[in-house]
């Protein structure tokens, strides 16, 4: 099946000469749900922006459902529906009129039923006639949300939705995003939070200094971050590793006073306890214990070794 | 074309019209009749009168092309800087629209509003003058294309200031002095020679004369001319409006 969304050697410097994106390449799947995850500053926003036609791009193509973003521009948005990283509406609007007002942005006859349905699929129908001043923080986000869906879009961009939100508006946004895409709609989402990408997202797109450093399945990735080291430092040194402690990940430093052992956190037996036990069992006194887990940095590095 | 659109802005900004009708109606009329009681009941029956019509009725036309203008700059203006400022550009950035839709819907809006404050200020102009209408299609006519193409020259504006300073900075600077100059309150015939000339710079000169000529049938310069000028100005107006779609400026960066 053809890619919902085909980007392609796309790059943007703004004005002021940053370079915010460098030769992107990326397809987006029908009914996905992709996250793309980078520090501040990494282009995210940029990425979404030109996609969504706030931002020209200085080189490269963009094809959403076959569309050009700039020479087909009005097939190409009929088909999106953008959640801004900010907070920006207007004030003075009721609920229910800002929606229609979006819905009426994209040429869509008047459908209240539709409206009202993405309100209540948002928990925000009580509210359809409050003033958008009189809502939280967390209900204006919905609003943007309701906003961004009001007119049916095939594919949805959430630029940050869960940035500043507690911890059950994030699930409460998490389920919203999950049934949209039961219903069928491709969801791109950025956000700095490793546990989000990896709770929501089927695939994973890393972007660091303007580069898309690469896109994974996020369960191949997760593996990577699984990783967890176990360092043990021994009060006497050692000369060879005794049987009973060789295995799989377990090594003997050069130094003969560290053992190191490197795990996955998801498999069913870390192995440490059955390490530890060794130690013990050998009559091996320990003096310290440290564990680390991999970095991003560290995963990203393993991850472009491996694909050079 | 997505007429939905364009109807969907344009009928969002007139709804703020009539959500304060204090401010955005009722606030301009007065002001103007304000003008009509000093200058027109109180010092007008000291003056003679212009070229055979009472000062009172004279300054009419005048009064109500000043605030078609001001009216339809501030408010095209503040239509399209709104949405900068609070940041729901976006919206309208992502919406499936050509450009030109995003300005019929802003600046029809801001058009019909100065219309409509023209034609009040005119029924209650009636109430304290007599009032001559030579020519009411084309009157009308003035009335319609001077605030189409002012309401074009505010949405520019609007894009191109950058905070609220810059948005009052040209209609403060530039329009309200070129208004009064623009013989609001006399016939530029009354000027001495010198400054006669100097105001045939004044491109406000030739909508009030137009205007005014419709109403008593004389004009300060040729209608010919009056109507040169509007069709300049929107002519300019259109011209910029389709620069900045080639272009994105200030909007998509
Ligand atoms: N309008 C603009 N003009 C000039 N430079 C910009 C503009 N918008 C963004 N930038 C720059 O482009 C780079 C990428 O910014 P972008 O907003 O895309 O990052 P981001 O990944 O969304 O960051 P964050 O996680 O903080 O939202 C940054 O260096 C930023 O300063
Ligand atoms: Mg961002």
């Amino acid at each position: 099946m053809r890619p919902i969304i085909e980007v392609s050697d796309l790059s943007k410097t703004y004005a002021s000469g940053t370079a915010a994106l460098s030769g992107v390449t990326l397809d987006i799947r029908e009914g996905e749900i992709l996250a793309l995850l980078g520090p501040n500053g990494a282009g995210k926003t940029t990425f979404i922006s030109i996609l969504c036609g706030l931002v020209t791009p200085t080189g490269g193509t963009v094809r959403v459902g076959g569309n050009d973003i700039i020479r087909d521009y009005r097939a190409a948005r009929s088909l999106i529906g953008l959640v801004p990283q900010e907070i920006s509406i207007e004030m003075f609007e009721t609920v229910i009129g800002t929606v229609r007002f979006s819905r009426g942005l994209y040429g869509k006859a008047p459908d209240d039923a539709h409206l009202e349905g993405v309100l209540k699929a948002l928990s925000l129908h009580d509210k359809r006639d409050a003033k958008l001043m009189e809502l939280s923080g967390g209900m204006k986000r919905r609003v943007l949300i309701a906003k961004a869906l009001s007119h049916g879009p095939k594919v949805l961009f959430l630029d940050e939705p869960t940035a500043g939100v507690d911890v059950n508006l994030r699930r409460e946004m998490w389920a919203v995003v999950r049934r949209l895409r039961e219903e069928g709609v491709t969801i791109i989402l950025t956000t700095h939070y490793l546990e989000e990408a990896e709770e929501m997202a089927d695939r994973i797109g890393i972007i660091d200094k303007g580069r898309l450093m690469l896109v994974e399945e996020t369960a191949k990735l997760m593996h990577e971050f699984g990783r967890k080291r176990l360092t043990v430092e021994l009060a006497e040194p050692l000369t060879v590793l005794p049987a009973t402690l060789a295995g799989e990940g377990v090594a003997l430093l050069g130094d003969g006073r560290h053992v190191r052992y490197d795990y996955d956190t998801r498999a069913d037996r870390s192995g440490i306890a059955r390490l530890l036990a060794g130690f013990a069992g050998e009559g091996i006194a320990v003096r310290d214990i440290v564990t680390e887990q991999s970095s991003l940095e560290e995963v990203f590095l393993r991850l472009l070794e491996e694909k050079v | 074309m997505n007429w939905q659109a364009v109807r969907t802005i344009f009928s969002h900004e007139m709804a703020r019209f009539w959500r304060t009708p204090w401010e955005s109606l009722a606030s301009p009329v007065v002001s103007t009749v304000l003008y009509f009681v000093v200058f027109g009941a109180a010092i007008g029956t000291r003056i003679q009168s212009v070229e055979g019509v009472s000062y009172g009725a004279f300054i009419v036309p005048g009064l109500i092309m000043l605030t078609v203008l001001q009216q339809s700059i501030t408010n095209a203006s503040f239509g399209i800087f709104m949405p900068k400022f609070v940041g729901t550009m976006y919206e309208i950035l992502a919406a499936p629209m050509s450009f030109i839709e995003v300005v019929m819907g802003y600046v029809g809006a801001a058009a019909l509003k100065s219309v409509i404050i023209a034609l009040v200020i005119y029924l209650t102009a009636l109430f304290f003058v007599d009032l001559p209408m030579a020519h009411p299609v084309w009157a009308l006519a003035f009335l319609i294309l001077t605030a189409f193409s002012f309401s074009l020259f505010g949405f520019l504006m609007g894009i191109w200031a950058k905070d609220w300073q810059q948005l009052q900075f040209i209609p403060l600077m530039v329009i309200t002095p070129l208004v009064f100059l623009g013989g609001a309150f006399y016939s530029a015939s009354m000027l001495p020679p010198f400054w006669e000339g100097v105001a045939k710079f004044n491109p406000v000169l030739y909508l009030v004369s137009g205007f005014r000529w419709s109403f008593f049938g004389q004009a300060d310069v040729p209608v010919a001319m009056s109507l040169v000028a509007v069709a300049i100005f929107l002519a300019l107006g259109i011209g910029a409006v389709w620069a900045i779609f080639r272009t994105g400026w200030r909007l998509r960066n």
